[in-house]
């Protein structure tokens, strides 16, 4: 693959690109398989995670892929209260200039931070999440765990369950498994799912007409902790009009239909207690090939610095 | 240009099998072959040694990750799966590869199988030894020596290259 400095986007990659980052992280998971579970890769090479929003998964997930590639890890947990928008940013790639950085792993809640990061800085910059823009990452963690149990993506039919609309997971996964040749549909509350005019995907009703749709994956997003808590969330209605209940997952099970969720769930939201020790869960999958898909990312990236 | 065709591959390639079975010792035998040549090599030499009677392991091992120069090189190389099952510790290993230069890749052979566990004993046999030395490390069997050649010198094996033959 030709160099490339950065990854916003899924939409930004070509299909060779696409390509050569799924077929190095099948050599990058088997890696944990050895007694020594890292390679030299990126020994010297500075990586910095600037997280301006919460988040445990993908910020362990990189640091991890980045130990295992032996490059140095350094972590910047900013609040975004004490932070003026804007001024903050310039003032934050001024201090990331004079760090030296080889990697930055930005998310940020305003979609376009990272890409104004990657703008002015030699490092190589991922973007982990911007607003409701794009999530690569995960997008490539998701297309790697559908090709591994199905030894392919191509015709694979994927339903994505939820607040489509806010969610840049649904979008960047989305982007990557059509590109793959996977067939992609919606289903979730009228108001959160784009419609199909504007997206080219189609949107399912309920649940019967997803069984009727014949997915190979059911992919539920994550209910944000802001909607939960809030008062007025009516969680149980929600578990019963978009959730996998017992008696679904009965019917998930008899057609043999893999469920995916990018994490944390919520228990008793999206997925129902037994749904996380049905047989074609993958989220756990999901997990360990983030680090894989990580890994594979950093290592397809070439910052300016060392050029 | 060729300078070596089937024949003398399959001949050199006999006698390789020779001094492997001369001295395979009673520690277990693994040929392990550096992915995309060294691992075809090693397939082959693996079936005539047990046509002798003698077995060995088979592994293969992609060593891009361990390189010394992937900042230097514009193009991040494609991974291969590496492919060793069967644990290392107390094993005799060959590393075989089809040509030694620099001595760089024999190097990063070295420490990506290291990082496997730990071999009784490993040596480095090459088919073609094309000298210019940059790192203390020489095989202990070459079946073909170039003197400092100074072109380029590639192997094609059937398997990959349609054809066996040494072109330099």
């Amino acid at each position: 693959m030709k160099p490339r400095k950065d990854l916003l986007t899924i939409e930004s990659l070509s299909d060779e690109e696409i390509h050569a980052i799924l077929d190095s992280a099948v050599a990058m998971k088997e890696i944990f398989t050895k007694s020594v579970k890292k390679v030299p890769t990126l020994r010297g090479k500075s990586v910095l995670t600037l997280f301006y929003e919460p988040s445990t998964r993908t910020r362990s997930s990189f640091e991890v892929a980045a130990h295992r590639l032996s490059a140095d890890v350094t972590t910047f947990t900013l609040s975004t209260s004490s932070v003026v928008k804007g001024e903050s940013v310039h003032d934050t790639i001024d201090t990331l200039m004079s760090m030296k950085m080889d990697y930055i792993i930005v998310r940020h809640k305003n979609s376009g931070i990272p890409a104004v990061i990657a703008r002015h800085c030699h490092a190589s910059v991922i973007n982990a999440g911007d607003g409701a823009h794009a999530h690569p990452s995960q997008a490539f963690l998701d297309a790697f765990t559908i090709r591994e149990k199905y030894g392919e993506v191509v015709n694979k039919r994927v339903v994505v369950i939820g607040d489509i609309l806010h969610s840049r997971v649904a979008r960047s996964t989305s982007v990557i498994l059509r590109r793959l040749g996977a067939q992609v549909a919606y289903m979730g509350p009228g108001s959160l799912v784009p419609p199909s005019s504007h997206t080219g995907i189609p949107r399912l009703r309920d649940w019967d007409e997803i069984f009727a749709w014949k997915p190979d994956v059911i992919y539920l997003l994550r209910v944000q902790n802001e909607r939960i808590e809030s008062p007025f969330f009516p969680v149980a209605d929600y578990h019963h009009a978009y959730g996998v209940t017992e008696e679904r997952l009965r019917r998930i099970d008899a057609q043999d239909i893999s469920i995916m969720h990018p994490g944390p769930v919520n228990r008793g939201v999206e997925l129902c207690d037994a749904a996380m020790d049905y047989r074609n869960c993958l989220v756990c999958n999901q997990v360990e090939n983030g680090i894989a898909a990580r890994m594979s990312i950093l290592y397809h990236l070439t910052p300016a610095t060392l050029s | 240009m060729p300078i070596l065709n089937e024949r003398d591959i399959q001949t050199a390639l006999d006698q390789w099998t020779e001094h492997i079975a001369a001295g395979a010792s009673e520690d277990s035998l693994g040929l392990v072959g550096l992915i995309s040549h060294g691992d075809v090599l090693a397939r082959r030499l693996i079936d005539a040694l047990e046509a002798k009677g003698i077995s060995a392991q088979y592994g293969a091992i992609d060593i891009t990750l361990y390189r010394d120069d992937i900042d230097l090189r514009a193009e991040r190389p494609a991974l291969r799966s590496s492919y060793l099952p069967f644990s290392t510790d107390g094993m005799h290993l060959i590393l075989v590869d089809d040509v030694i230069r620099s001595g760089r890749t024999a190097r990063a052979a070295l420490e990506t199988l290291f990082e496997y566990g730990r071999p009784a004993r490993v040596e480095l046999q090459c088919l073609v030894d094309r000298g210019h030395r940059e790192l203390p490390l020489h095989p202990d069997y070459v079946a073909f020596r170039l003197e400092d050649a100074k072109g380029d010198v590639r192997v094609h094996l059937k398997e990959l290259d349609k054809e066996d033959a040494v072109l330099y």
